[in-house]
C-alpha cells in the first residue's frame, strides 16, 4: 500500500502521482491520509487502482473517475464522483449535494444519506444510497439507475428522461413528468444486482419504481409554466 | 371649382409604428397557434453598434504606417494567467462555440479547417467533441456546459482550452433546446438521450451554484488537466462589470463576453430580442472591471455578438478587448442564407438573409441540419477555404485601420483612436461624441 499524507503533500502532487499510474501498474493500493475536507481529491483518475481516503473530503472528490475504486472513509462534499465514467466510488458517511451529477457510468455507493440533487442529470451511472436523499434528486436524469433504500425528498425525478429510480421508503413528492411505474421481473433482477454490489441490506420487493411519463419529450406550450 | 368627395385629397393610409405589420403578424400567429416563436440567430432589432463608432486616423498628432508594407502584428495569446500551455493565435478572431447537433458534422469540420488555415481556434458546443472538429482544428476550445452532453475527461484532456459557459448573449439566463427533428442516431448517442425527442439544455450548471463554487470547480478541471490548458468563462451581456469581476475572482484565464446580437441555435424570439445588452454597451464595462482589478491584458477579454468585418474587430480591440469571436458571420461565410437557395427559402416561407428557423433542421444551405441530403450540400473543404478567406479579409481590414492609426500591432489600438457618431453609442461605449471631447456621463462633465 502506497501512502500519501496531505499534511505534507500538495493536492497537485497527490493527483499528479495518481494520474501517473499506468494501466498495468503494480502499485494498485493507495491510502490518502489527512484529507481534512480538501477539494478535488483523486479527481480524473484513469487506472484500475484502489484509493482509500481516510477522512472526509471537500468538493468534487473522485470527479470524472475512470476505472479506479475510491473509498471515502468519511463524508463527501458537493459533487462527489461528478461525471464519473466507470469504476466505483464508495462513501462510508454522508454525501453533500450533486452526488454523482452527470455521471456516465460506474457505481456510486453512499452508505449514509445524500443531500439534494443526487444524481442530477445522470447519464448512465448507477447510484445506490443506503439512507435518504434530498430534494430535486435525479433532476433531468437521462439514463442509469438511482436506488434509495430510505426516503426521497421533494420533486424526485423532475423532468426525467430514461433513468430508472427505485425508492424503498417514502417519496415526499414527484417532480414534473415523474410517475410511479410497474416493477417488472427485469427490474427486480437489476435491483437485486445493484443492492448486492452496493452491500445494501434490502430486498428488491420492498422498492417502488419511478420513471418518466414521457409527456415532456416533445415541446408544447402547455409545458411552460 | 367646387371640391367634392371624389376629387378631394385623401388621407394616406398610415401604418402604426407601434402595431407594425410584423407585430400584427406575430399577434395573429400567436392567436392561431398558442405557441411562442422559437428561432435561431441573435437580436434582429436595430441596436447601437460598431457602425456608430468611427476611427479618427492619423493626422498632425499621429504618424501613420504605410498601408501595405509596414509591419502590423495580429497575434494574440489567450490564457497566460495560469495555464502552462496558453493558446497562441495568429489572428485575434476566434470561432465561437456552436454545437454538433445544431450544426452538421461537415459544418463543424469546415469551421475547424477554416480556423486552422487562418491560424486561429474554433470551439465545440453543446453536444460534445466530434472527431471531425478535433481532427481538423489545430486549436480547439472545449465548452463545458450545463447539460454536460458528451462530457468526458479524455476529450477534456485533448482540448486546447476549456470554456465554461455560464451564459450567452442571445439568452443570458436561458437554457437551450434542440428539437427532435435534429436528433439523429449519432446526435442522440452523443447526448445519451432517445432519438427524436426535444432535448433541453439546462440554464444552470448541475454541480455548482455561484462564483465561490465555480472557483472550486475550476480547480477540479485544472487538476484533471494538470493545469496545462487555459480556462475561459463565457458570459452573456447582462451585468458585464460584475460578471467579469466574478469570473476573474473564480479564476478565469480568459473572459468571453457575448452581446445580445450573438446567435443561438434556438430559443424564444421574445428572449432573444428582450434580454441582455448590446455588445457595444458591454465591452467598456468589462474592461473597466479588469482595469479595476489590475488584470487588464493579464486576463484576456474576448468579445462577440455582431462582429462582421475588420472594422468591427479593430473597434473591439480599440475598446480594450484582446480578441473577438464570430459565429453567425462564420456560418454566412460557409454559405448560410445564401441567395442561391432563394427558391427553397421561399418554399419555407422566408427569404435569403432572413432564414432563422435553424432548429427545424431544414436548412437549404446544409449547415444547421442533420438531414443527410441537405448536409451533403456543404463541402467541408470548400467551406474551410471560404472561412479562411473571410478571416484573412477581416484581418487585412483591421490591419489597414490600425496602420492608418499609426499602430504596429492591432493591440496598440486604443479608445483615443475612436469617436462616436450617436449620443447612444457615445454613452454606451464611453467614447467622445464626434467633434467633442465629451460623452454622456463623462466624469467631471456634470452630465
Amino acid at each position: 500500500m502506497q501512502t500519501i499524507d496531505m499534511e505534507t503533500t500538495s493536492l497537485r502532487d497527490l493527483n499528479a502521482t495518481l494520474h501517473a499510474q499506468a494501466e498495468m501498474t503494480n502499485q494498485t493500493a493507495w491510502s490518502i491520509e489527512n484529507p481534512k475536507g480538501a477539494h478535488a481529491i483523486a479527481c480524473g483518475l484513469d487506472a484500475p487502482i484502489d484509493v482509500t481516503v481516510k477522512g472526509s473530503t471537500g468538493y468534487y472528490c473522485a470527479g470524472m473517475n475512470k476505472q479506479a475504486t475510491v473509498n471515502i472513509k468519511g463524508s463527501a462534499g458537493p459533487g462527489v464522483a461528478e461525471n464519473m465514467m466507470s469504476g466505483t466510488v464508495i462513501i462510508d458517511g454522508d454525501a453533500s449535494q450533486y452526488a454523482g451529477a452527470t455521471g456516465h457510468g460506474g457505481l456510486l455507493v453512499i452508505k449514509g444519506n445524500a443531500s439534494s440533487r443526487c444524481g442530477i442529470s445522470m447519464k448512465g451511472i448507477d447510484i445506490v444510497v443506503h439512507g435518504n436523499i434530498g430534494h430535486m434528486s435525479a433532476f433531468m436524469a437521462q439514463t442509469g439507475n438511482l436506488v434509495v433504500c430510505g426516503d426521497a425528498g421533494d420533486a424526485l425525478g423532475d423532468s426525467l428522461y430514461e433513468a430508472r429510480l427505485f425508492v424503498r421508503g417514502s417519496v415526499k413528492s414527484l417532480g414534473a413528468d415523474c410517475i410511479e411505474k410497474e416493477m417488472r421481473p427485469e427490474h427486480l433482477e437489476l435491483l437485486a444486482d445493484l443492492l448486492e454490489r452496493a452491500g445494501a441490506d434490502a430486498k428488491p420487493e420492498e422498492f417502488k419504481r419511478y420513471g418518466s411519463a414521457r409527456k415532456l419529450y416533445n415541446f408544447n406550450i402547455d409545458n411552460a409554466y | 371649382m367646387k371640391t367634392d368627395q371624389t376629387t378631394a385629397p385623401q388621407t394616406v393610409p398610415i401604418q402604426s409604428a407601434t402595431f407594425s405589420n410584423p407585430t400584427n403578424a406575430e399577434i395573429r400567429r400567436a392567436a392561431a397557434t398558442g405557441i411562442y416563436d422559437i428561432r435561431g440567430g441573435g437580436a434582429k432589432r436595430k441596436l447601437p453598434h460598431f457602425d456608430d463608432l468611427l476611427f479618427l486616423g492619423a493626422s498632425m498628432s499621429r504618424y501613420p504606417l504605410e498601408g501595405y508594407r509596414e509591419k502590423c502584428e495580429t497575434s494574440v495569446t489567450l490564457g497566460t494567467r495560469n495555464a502552462t500551455n496558453p493558446i497562441k493565435l495568429d489572428i485575434p478572431i476566434t470561432i465561437a462555440g456552436m454545437s454538433f447537433g445544431a450544426l452538421s458534422g461537415p459544418a463543424k469540420e469546415a469551421l475547424g479547417r477554416g480556423a486552422t488555415l487562418a491560424g486561429t481556434c474554433t470551439t465545440t458546443g453543446d453536444g460534445g467533441m466530434t472527431e471531425e472538429e478535433r481532427g481538423h482544428s489545430k486549436k480547439l476550445v472545449y465548452q463545458y456546459l450545463p447539460s454536460r452532453y458528451g462530457m468526458n475527461p479524455d476529450d477534456l484532456r485533448r482540448a486546447d482550452a476549456i470554456e465554461i459557459v455560464v451564459g450567452q448573449g442571445a439568452k443570458p439566463g436561458g437554457g437551450g433546446m434542440l428539437l427532435g427533428q435534429k436528433i439523429s442516431d449519432r446526435v442522440a448517442e452523443m447526448r445519451n438521450l432517445p432519438k427524436g425527442i426535444d432535448q433541453r439544455s439546462a440554464c444552470r450548471h448541475p454541480d455548482w451554484t455561484g462564483p465561490d463554487d465555480l472557483e472550486i470547480k475550476i480547480i477540479e478541471l485544472r487538476e484533471i488537466t494538470s493545469w496545462k490548458v487555459p480556462i475561459f468563462i463565457k458570459v452573456g451581456g447582462a451585468r458585464p462589470y460584475f460578471d467579469t469581476t466574478l469570473a476573474v475572482k473564480a479564476g478565469a484565464d480568459v473572459v468571453v463576453l457575448d452581446g445580445m446580437q450573438g446567435g443561438t441555435a434556438a430559443t424564444q424570439d421574445v428572449f432573444i430580442e428582450n434580454v441582455g445588452q448590446p455588445i457595444l454597451a458591454c465591452i467598456g464595462e468589462a474592461v473597466r472591471a479588469l482595469q479595476d482589478l489590475g488584470m487588464h491584458r493579464e486576463v484576456q477579454l474576448v468579445v462577440s455578438g455582431g462582429v462582421r468585418n475588420g472594422a468591427d474587430v479593430a473597434k473591439c480591440i480599440a475598446l480594450g478587448a484582446d480578441a473577438v469571436s464570430i459565429g453567425t458571420a462564420a456560418l454566412i461565410a460557409l454559405g448560410d442564407n445564401d441567395p442561391k437557395w432563394e427558391a427553397e427559402y421561399n418554399a419555407l416561407g422566408t427569404t435569403a438573409g432572413a432564414y432563422d428557423d435553424w432548429h427545424e433542421g431544414r436548412d437549404p444551405a446544409g449547415i444547421t441540419t442533420q438531414d443527410p441530403d441537405l448536409m451533403a450540400r456543404l463541402d467541408p473543404i470548400e467551406g474551410g477555404r471560404r472561412l479562411n478567406n473571410y478571416l484573412k479579409v477581416m484581418t487585412l481590414e483591421a490591419q489597414t485601420i490600425a496602420r492608418a492609426c499609426g499602430k504596429s500591432h492591432l493591440h496598440n489600438l486604443e479608445p483615443e483612436d475612436l469617436c462616436a457618431i450617436t449620443l447612444e453609442a457615445a454613452a454606451m461605449a464611453k467614447i467622445p461624441l464626434a467633434g467633442t471631447d465629451w460623452y454622456p456621463g463623462k466624469p467631471g462633465s456634470g452630465y
